[in-house]
């Protein structure tokens, strides 16, 4: 609680253009006051060829910045390819890493580890157990509210993170959603996600926006944004922070919320700053105050 | 693994659904308390504990196994609902447990080593790795397979672990890898992880627009349909959306999933365990079900093929898929 809050910017889930997802990064660490950096494909494997060529590069100047460099695993892990790709990555010597599959976990024997937001930890019990393996940071899943939150943040057993910026991962298939909406198969996508770099709108049939497709992944299509709790979250002995990357200004983005967090602004003033970021984004934080995910709830934040 | 010991595991949301599965032949059956611990936390559902006592009699009585899902992930500073759970049905001597969570896990193989424990799906093991993990860490003999793997993943895998594996054959279909799929709590506020239910009933409405009727979750709607037109349920994933300019269902008909004919192919593939889904169904539907399912794993082992059956009319939507067991589901 005494130290500073930190702020992680978590791996982008969307399917970038090479050259941009580089340039993002790049800018990220030239100008973001960020602490923490994650890279890595989390959803589609058929993807990670695109970016691995400019891994180094990025790696080099996030670290040359001062960044944590911290590498996120595959979700969901199937096929022979992506169970090889796993344990590759669990030989990588010098970085921190982030498992969000088990089986990941498992190959790194000990080593200290970042538990990613798929893997489910609602409880003191499994909480433990993965800090026993050597899990030294936890991002909790997105539906906790407040209250587990607190409570897990009181065991001392490992740093809490918490999402508070973008839209929520709320599920993944095996199945690609977006190839289907254009009537392509998973194996012959065309790789058709690269075509909304904040995913692919679903609306009802009365024409409300409602979800979020990115690939073999689902999302909420409101933005969660939990600026208003952060103060709260401190309290509560939240030490960690997590941003995911949209295509707004994400550096501005990081800089409202460090400001929020070093008490420089109020949160409301702050939130009228990131509707001028995000115009077309709408916020939720439902699932914080024990909701629906998609409501934007205005009451305080209780974590008892 | 041969047809000789496959086992058929069949669901019982209730006493009466316990009896049919067992007098139509269930080699175990699965079933959970009436409260949050398991993942089909559904009003009129479920067991108590003298339901359960009776229910375990009734069907060792006639070799039947009692399996207890156990299969939400523990609230935070309330593990003893849990952990009560687990001690429970090992006092009333259960077969086995289904668990899907690690601390709960870690507390069964530590207070119970006798009792048998097995993975359930919401636990998203997806790769032989993922299952070593379970095996080795808490001494799980049996997994149940997320419905995201095909037949030759599924061979690979079973020649990778060293522990029983178990497959969904038939009934409500997840879409999404199940444990991780929030779409439920994100619409309404409940969340199979954590309270037992998706799609739950008290958030569904039907709307009557005059010409249509209209479904909805927690005021999303789902799905229409015209007069006369049977309306579905409103499970979230089963609905039709609009994307990419499009109205469709973007994730998944409402279809069941039926593997009547990839029985042999399973079986071939080192499945030790075939599971129907459908804790929520009735005892007729779970009588007929788990008939033509025995009659189907008998025949394969006659060496016969499985005899065609009518099961067309108790699926949901009347649909069937093969699921992600066939490579062009994805």
């Amino acid at each position: 609680m005494s130290e500073v809050p930190k702020l992680t910017l978590g791996p982008v889930l969307f399917n970038w253009k090479p050259e941009r997802w580089r340039d993002f990064y790049l800018r990220i660490a030239d100008e973001a006051e960020i602490d923490s950096v994650h890279l890595g494909e989390v959803v589609c494997s058929k993807r990670q060829p695109f970016f691995d060529p400019l891994m180094p590069q990025v790696i080099e100047r996030l670290s040359a910045a001062g960044k944590e460099v911290v590498l996120s695993s595959l979700a969901l892990v199937m096929t022979a390819k992506e169970r090889e790709a796993a344990q590759t990555l669990a030989g990588v010597e010098g970085f921190l890493t982030e498992a969000n599959d088990l089986s990941f976990a498992a190959a790194l024997k000990g080593r200290p580890f970042v538990v990613g937001p798929f893997v489910n930890v609602y409880n003191e019990g499994t909480l433990a157990y993965l800090a026993g393996l050597g899990a030294k940071r936890v991002c909790l899943p997105i539906e906790v509210p407040g209250s587990t939150i607190a409570y897990l943040a009181a065991q001392g057993l490992a740093e809490i993170e918490v999402q508070v910026f973008g839209r929520l991962p709320l599920a993944m298939s095996a199945r690609c959603y977006h190839a289907r909406s254009r009537n392509l198969s998973k194996d012959g996508c065309q790789y058709v996600c690269g075509e909304d770099a904040d995913g692919m709108a679903v609306d009802t049939m009365d024409g409300k926006p409602f979800l979020t497709v990115n690939g073999t992944q689902t999302m909420s299509y409101r933005y969660h944004n939990l600026l208003g709790e952060l103060a709260a979250l401190r309290n509560a002995g939240v030490g960690r922070f997590r941003l995911w990357p949209q295509s707004c200004d994400m550096v501005a983005v990081a800089a409202l919320f460090r400001r929020v967090l070093d008490g420089q602004i109020d949160p409301s003033e702050a939130n009228r700053l990131l509707a001028d970021l995000a115009p077309d984004a709408e916020f939720a934080n439902g699932y914080i105050h024990g909701r629906e995910g998609h409501l934007l709830v205005d009451e305080e934040l209780l974590t008892a | 693994m041969s047809a000789e010991n496959v086992e058929l595991v069949c669901p019982a949301g209730t006493p009466a659904a316990l009896k049919a599965a067992v007098d139509a032949g269930a080699d175990c059956v699965y079933v959970g308390y009436r409260d949050e611990t398991n993942a089909r936390n559904f009003p009129g559902l479920n067991f108590s504990r003298p339901e359960l006592t009776e229910g375990i009699a009734y069907a060792h009585e006639r070799g039947t196994k009692v399996l207890v899902a156990i299969n939400t992930f523990p609230r935070a500073g309330r593990p003893e609902i849990w952990h009560a759970a687990v001690d429970d049905a090992a006092r009333l001597n259960a077969d086995a447990v289904i668990l899907a969570d690690i601390g709960l896990c870690d507390y069964a193989s530590k207070k119970h080593p006798e009792l048998r424990l097995h993975l359930s799906v919401q636990a998203s093991a997806s790769s032989a790795e993922a299952i070593r993990f379970y095996h080795q860490a808490f001494g799980i003999r049996r997994a149940v397979l997320p419905r995201v793997l095909t037949v030759p993943e599924i061979a690979a895998l079973c020649a990778d672990v060293p522990i029983e594996m178990e497959v969904f054959v038939f009934g409500g279909l997840c879409v999404m890898a199940e444990g991780r799929c929030a779409l439920s709590s994100y619409a309404t506020g409940h969340s199979p992880n954590t309270n037992g239910a998706c799609s739950p009933a008290s958030h569904v409405r039907y709307v009557d627009k005059g010409d249509k009727v209209v479904s909805q979750l927690g005021g999303f709607t789902i799905n229409t349909f015209g007069t006369g037109e049977p309306a579905g349920y409103p499970t979230l994933c089963k609905g039709r959306f609009e994307a990419n300019g499009k109205l469709s269902y973007l994730f998944e008909e409402p279809t069941s999933l039926n593997t009547l004919d990839l029985l042999p192919e399973l079986i071939a593939a080192g499945v030790t365990a075939f599971k129907i889904e459908g804790r929520q169904r009735g005892r007729a539907y779970v009588g007929s079900v788990v008939k033509a399912f025995r009659q189907a794993v008998d025949a394969i082992r006659r060496g016969e093929a499985p005899p065609p059956f009518m099961l067309d009319g108790i699926t949901e939507g009347g649909k069937q898929t093969a699921g992600a067991y066939e490579r062009s589901w994805r």
